[in-house]
């Protein structure tokens, strides 16, 4: 039927209309709302004209037609636009209202840009309109068109005319870009303020500026229009108020000092919105609620600030707040959905307010209640809301017992609401209310919910249950319950942390292992267990396998043999690790040595395909029958307890939650209360720390080493190795914290940013910019402990002959709260060159002992380089002019590690230098050129670098 | 606000207004990703959800979905209202409006999103007034036609 009509033909829009209808679908009505229909505008506007053009692809035709007759409306109006007769406004408004239609259907538009930048300045409002428009949809970052977008709303601006004037504000809030606030941050503030200015423009400015000062905070400087701006909460019209309101916010956010004042504006705002009748304010009043847009954003702003410490101002504030909570519990004035959300809108973020004050007892017990009324309210938005707001309340010492007393419901929202969405905040929300008194109730519940909890919260389902398993343990055998019943209703979900985590304590508590290896033991006996399960039991099981091993029903070839019941039905990294808990069976219990070094010598271990596998079953049945029992008992010891640090399972949530989530109380307690139970942190328990325990005795690695030569798989030594170096490494000593510490030095040599230096209580991170000869560098302390450093002191010395100096120092804060990070800021100037680098000297009183810290900061005389880009010519002639000896150093030197060109490539451009592509003619060599910047003289630098790959050198 | 769009319940895009600088690829990819979130939820369900770091918050009114991205400290109910007071203003404006108008006068649909929103947040929150300033504008389209017209 469509296809019958020419529809270019077609007068106006409404016999289309007609026939879309149906087609039925995009023509229902989306409000029901009474009140008189005004009559629909076509007659004058481009729609109608649209309507012919378009309604070909708009009617569920295939997409291959719906591109061809775009593509052929576009190369239509480039022709039109390309040729040589000059369109009129008219059509050029035609036409790049064509293009943002093609543009809004999903279709990329690369041309019109210049016609829609012409239409700025034409002096007719509707193509004027569509010009702005254009832009703000299909803003382009092209700088020429930015110059003239900017000077026709320069134009417009200053037109005096409010339409225009408007309409240029828009443009400027919709596109915000940086060219724009250099160009008009400066000027709207002035448009805000200016008495002259009608409401409606004010209202356009203030976004406006909103906007550029989200952008560029730099160019947008309030200075002297601070107070007039503050005083617009004072404005007669209540849009002005509005708009500008949401200014205040965002700059009292920035420089709360600055817009103190506000505080008693906005509270005698409030306070007559609050207290109006609904009809009062007219326009404002929004289904019998009045302002309800306006008294969030007032309460929005007053959470910018502590609670007012002037009392009648409180007062006032407080009187507010009460009105707020009684009227939720008068009857509603009306049965629609929007009186009730307006009301509750102005409600939660009052009940926001007085959590951001959490000062007045009454006002948040008050709160609790209310948001449990809404707990089981009708209205899923309703309850979704009480439950998030509730989760921030629960923190508060004051509400924290009353919050509790909801969590039957809450439990009882966990376990019925059909939305997951909520449902997770149900959660979240347990979680937060978890404490010692309800936190089996609260783990048992959510334990059985992760039965049937959805796929995608699961994870961190877990990572909750686990973290207040450990955070609430008063007995460990309940923990370690907890945990396998975790490993086994959610397996899948458990992170490799979490089960790491579990062994962790279990080593560093006696009194749970023998506890743990009859658990793991019981849980191993169902006939389908989950791999992470055979994990901790292999590991448990090769610890403390010892401790269960006297009743007949778990001896230790019962053990054995459950074990190697689940080896086949596991990957390959379980498989490693139930191996290394055979070979420590073989030491445990000399008994099962026969059978275990049967299965170690059977083809499908000694001949896996898998190399780690291979090598270990090699290892660990030549290990057992060479070494003699005294070795071996050294050899496969049993761990030693992990050093405590931060759960990393705490770590885990609040990177998958982003920073808030856990907040930073939270995470002080676990480390007050649990911090028996804090073990080791990433190192997780695996095979490396097997080989661990082998390379911390000396003479058995030895023996190891010995007998890998002799193993028959080839490949297999190298991957190894490089395993038993990581060990050695990871497990060297730390740097003595007294000396001059310079072991973070050297790495800074190639770069510019980084941690300079880090220990148990601090960390010192840099980063430093040079230019020329002058450079800065931002010193970055942070104390790693939660106890405060006093009398921080630091200074900078300059040894010997050192001319590169510090030009000056701000002294930092004498006091570095704990886990907080201070900043320092030295400015450098090279004067000549130098070789030694300047100290930078800590001290610091930690818990009393004072602390004394020396330090090289990496200032190197290449970091004064200037790249210099020169030909193979101009190279060769300049390395040859420098034939001197003294000018000249020459040095061999092996490299520390393999040559790789990229890597090679990256130090030399963070050496500062150019690096000089087709120069040298042998394409294996560097060749590098710097100008060394001082304050008296520039020095020439040349570089080759040739490395000799077979000699490593 | 960051964000507002409107889709079909065929998840046809029909207006975007974007209040943070993102680039066209991850405009598209979002627009893609929150399409489908939001048409594969079932109509008793709440109105907002968590996504990335932002709360959504959308409604349906016939075919289209109307959907905000907020931030954290925003308020989801006076959103919801926001969103309401537009569909208002738009049904005012267009009289019944339909997705239809939407589609064909789409210009008109960001001119009054304009004077009601601007920069992410509410302007004008009369109804009177922001459909006085678009009647003024439409005002002085007829006078141009007008004067347009009479030479002929």
């Amino acid at each position: 039927m469509l296809r019958l009509i020419d529809y270019s033909k077609l007068p106006v829009g409404v016999n289309v209309r007609v026939i879309v209808c149906l087609c039925m679908w995009p023509c229902d009505r989306l409000a029901i709302c009474p009140g008189c229909p005004l009559p629909s505008p076509e007659s004058a506007g481009i729609g109608s004209m649209l309507t012919l053009y378009f309604f070909l692809p708009l009617s569920g035709k295939s997409k291959e037609a719906e591109i061809k007759r775009i593509n052929k409306e576009l190369a239509n109006i480039r022709s039109k636009f390309k040729g040589d007769k000059a369109l009129d406004g008219y059509s050029k408004k035609k036409y790049v209202c064509k293009l943002l239609f093609i543009f809004l259907l999903g279709h990329d538009i690369d041309f019109g840009h210049m016609e829609a930048v012409n239409l700025l300045s034409s002096n007719k409002y509707t193509e004027k309109q569509i010009g702005y428009l254009f832009i703000s949809v299909l803003v382009n970052s092209n700088s020429e068109l930015i110059r003239l977008i900017n000077n026709a709303i320069k134009n417009d601006l200053s037109s005096r005319n409010p339409t225009f004037m408007c309409l240029a504000l828009h443009c400027i809030a919709n596109v915000g870009s940086r060219e724009m606030a250099e160009a008009f941050a400066s000027e709207i503030p002035r448009i805000l303020v200016a008495g002259d200015t009608m409401d409606s423009v004010k209202q356009s400015a203030a976004l406006c500026l909103l906007r550029l000062y989200k952008t560029s905070p730099d160019l947008v400087l309030m200075g002297e229009w601070t107070s007039r701006v503050v005083h617009l909460l004072n404005d007669q019209h209540m849009g002005v108020v509005t708009a500008a309101i949401s200014l205040i916010t965002c700059l009292s956010q920035k420089n709360p000092d600055e817009f103190k004042t506000c505080v008693s504006l906005a509270v005698s705002r409030l306070s007559r919105i609050v207290s109006s009748a609904s009809t009062d304010l007219q326009d404002y009043t929004y289904y019998f609620v009045p302002a309800p847009w306006l008294s969030c954003k007032l309460l929005r702003l007053l959470q910018c600030y502590p609670p007012p410490e002037d009392g009648a101002v409180k007062g006032r504030l407080v009187e507010c707040l009460e009105t707020i909570l009684n009227k939720a519990q008068e009857p509603p004035k009306s049965k629609k959905v929007q009186h009730s959300n307006a009301k509750n809108a102005i409600l939660f973020e009052a009940i926001s307010l007085i959590i951001h004050y959490d000062s007045e007892p009454n006002l948040l017990v008050r709160a609790c209640n209310q948001l449990g009324q809404f707990l089981q309210h009708r209205e899923t938005n309703l309850r979704y809301l009480a439950l998030e707001s509730m989760c921030t309340l629960a923190s508060s010492e004051f509400s924290h017992e009353a919050v509790k007393t909801h969590i039957e419901t809450v439990i009882n929202a966990l376990k019925t609401e059909r939305d997951v969405s909520v449902r997770q905040r149900a959660a979240d929300l347990l979680y937060a209310m978890c404490d010692r008194s309800n936190a089996k109730q609260i783990v048992a519940e959510m334990l059985s919910y992760l039965e049937t909890a959805d796929y995608s919260i699961r994870e961190e389902m877990v990572l909750k249950v686990a973290i207040l398993a450990e955070k609430y343990a008063v007995d460990y055998s309940w923990y370690v319950d907890t945990i396998l019943n975790l490993i086994r209703i959610a397996g899948d979900y458990v992170s490799e942390e979490v089960w790491y985590r579990v062994i962790q304590i279990v080593i560093n508590r006696d009194d749970v292992q023998g506890y743990a290896a009859k658990t793991v033991f019981e849980a191993l006996q169902a006939p389908a267990c989950h791999e992470n399960m055979v994990k901790v039991g292999g590991y448990i099981l090769g610890e403390f396998g010892n401790l269960i091993a006297g009743d007949p029903r778990s001896s230790p070839l019962v053990q054995f043999n459950l074990l190697h019941s689940k080896f086949h039905l596991c990957s390959v990294p379980t498989r490693a690790l139930l191996l290394s808990a055979y070979i420590k069976f073989i030491n445990l219990f000399p008994e099962t040595k026969a059978t275990i070094q049967e299965v170690l010598r059977c083809d499908s271990q000694i001949r896996n395909s898998d190399v780690e596998l291979q090598q270990r079953a090699v290892e660990y049945l030549k290990l057992s029958s060479i070494a003699s029992t005294d070795v071996l008992a050294t050899v496969l010891e049993e761990m030693p307890p992990f050093p405590e640090r931060e759960s990393s399972i705490l770590a885990k949530l609040k990177k998958k939650k982003g920073p808030g989530a856990v907040s930073v109380t939270e995470l002080e307690d676990s480390k007050r209360e649990g911090g028996e139970l804090n073990g080791g942190g990433d190192r997780g328990p695996d095979t490396s720390a097997m080989s661990a325990s082998n390379a911390s005795t000396p003479s058995p690695s030895a023996d190891l080493l010995g007998i890998r030569s002799s193993a028959p798989a080839g490949t297999a030594p190298a991957s190894a190795g490089n395993l038993l170096v990581d060990v050695f490494s990871e497990a060297g000593p730390a740097a003595p914290s007294a000396a001059v510490n310079d072991d973070g030095f050297l790495r800074f040599v190639c770069k510019n940013n980084g941690v300079l230096f880090e220990n148990q209580l601090l960390q010192i991170g840099i980063k430093s910019e040079y230019r020329q000869n002058l450079g800065r560098m931002y010193l970055f302390y942070g104390n790693k402990t939660s106890v405060q450093f006093a009398s921080f002191t630091t200074s900078v010395s300059c040894p010997g002959e050192l001319q590169s100096h510090i030009l000056s120092t701000k002294q930092v804060e004498p006091l570095v709260e704990g886990g907080a990070q201070i900043q320092q800021v030295l400015n450098i100037e090279c004067l000549t060159d130098f070789s030694d680098a300047p100290l930078l000297n800590i001290k610091f009183r930690y818990g009393g002992a004072l602390q004394n810290l020396t330090l090289k900061l990496p200032v190197t005389i290449n970091k004064f380089f200037q790249p210099t880009e020169m030909s193979s010519h101009d190279f060769f002639q300049r390395w040859k002019q420098l034939s001197q000896p003294q000018q000249e150093a020459q040095k061999i030197f092996k490299a520390n590690h393999s040559m790789d060109t990229e890597v090679l490539k990256a130090k030399l451009l963070g050496l500062g230098t150019a690096l000089l592509d087709n120069v040298d003619p042998n394409p294996e060599n560097y060749v590098c050129a710097g100008v060394i910047q001082t304050k008296g003289q520039q020095v020439g630098c040349l570089l080759r670098l040739e490395p000799n790959a077979q000699a490593q050198v | 606000m960051q964000f507002m769009l409107l889709f079909s319940r065929q998840g046809k895009l029909r207006l975007q207004k974007w209040y943070v600088p993102l680039s066209d690829k991850e405009k598209k990819k979002i627009t893609r990703e929150l399409v489908q979130t939001v048409l594969a939820r079932k109509p008793k369900m709440c109105s907002f959800l968590e996504w990335r770091d932002l709360k959504i918050v959308y409604k349906r009114y016939a075919s289209l979905y109307f959907c905000c991205a907020i931030e954290d400290q925003d308020n989801e109910l006076i959103t919801l209202e926001i969103i309401h007071r537009y569909v208002e203003l738009l049904d005012k404006y267009f009289g019944s409006v339909c997705e239809l108008d939407i589609i064909f006068n789409f210009e008109k649909a960001y001119f009054i999103l304009d004077e009601f929103l601007l920069g992410g947040e509410a302007q004008e929150t009369s109804k009177k007034n922001v459909l006085k300033a678009i009647e003024q504008a439409d005002l002085l389209q007829e006078v141009r036609h007008l004067i347009k017209i009479t030479p002929n």
